[in-house]
């Protein structure tokens, strides 16, 4: 446990959950999921719970994002309101 | 639609290594980090990776629509069928240690809770994978 490494991966995190939600662009707001979700799959190996951060890793980062962008291919890449 | 080439070859390099690494997972899940669940993942992983490399129509043919619904149902029958045993047996639902192995105990443990993660596993990709072809878009028909 490193501390200074652990407070950069919680601003980036952070970073990364308010850019999901206040960005237009629905591609985007996946992507930086998948990034919000990496970032996290690291946090959780940090805190010694490594079977968490495989999960995370494999699902949040992995198949959400591609069943994501499968949604999206159905509707339109950006926001109308 | 034809893909590059460079993307065709990749995926076809990359796919076995994925299978493989999935099926590490879901043997060494019950010892290691990994599962099951996790390995199903990732089995279903390397499908997605071919139904968006070539199209969903050579995914389907890989693995169909009828396919996934006899997987999934295959691996609950395992799960269910290996917890039901043990009631059979005198023991609680997945109580793996009144099942009738010829080994000692704690091997007859190991075994059983590596035959539910495979099931486990099967399950998990068979119904990744059919979300995935009821979500994504098929261009060709499109």
């Amino acid at each position: 446990m490193i501390w200074e490494f652990n407070f950069a991966l919680f601003l980036f995190l952070v970073i990364c959950a308010i850019a999901a939600i206040s960005v237009r662009n629905l591609l985007s707001a996946v992507v930086i999921l998948g990034v919000y979700s990496l970032i996290m799959a690291v946090l959780w190996a940090e805190m010694q719970a490594v079977d968490v951060s495989f999960t995370e890793a494999a699902v949040g980062a992995g198949i959400t994002t591609i069943l994501f962008v499968a949604a999206l291919s159905r509707t339109t890449r950006g926001s109308k309101d | 639609m034809k893909q590059d080439v460079v993307i065709r070859t990749v995926c076809r390099l990359v796919v076995p290594f994925i299978q493989l690494f999935a099926l590490y997972v879901i043997i060494h899940g019950a010892s290691s980090a990994g599962g099951g669940f996790q390995g199903g993942v990732i089995f279903a992983s390397a499908f997605i990776l071919v139904g968006i490399a070539f199209g969903i129509a050579d995914a389907r043919k890989r693995i169909s629509e009828k396919m996934t619904v006899l997987f999934s149902a295959c691996g609950l029958g395992i799960y269910a069928g290996i917890g039901i045993l043990c009631i059979i047996f005198g023991g609680n639902f997945l109580g793996y240690s009144f099942l009738p192995l010829p080994f000692p105990v704690p091997e007859i443990r190991g075994l059983a809770a590596e035959a539910v993660e495979i099931g486990i596993g099967i399950t998990v990709m068979a119904v990744m994978t059919s979300i995935f072809y009821d979500m994504a878009v098929d261009e060709e028909a499109a």
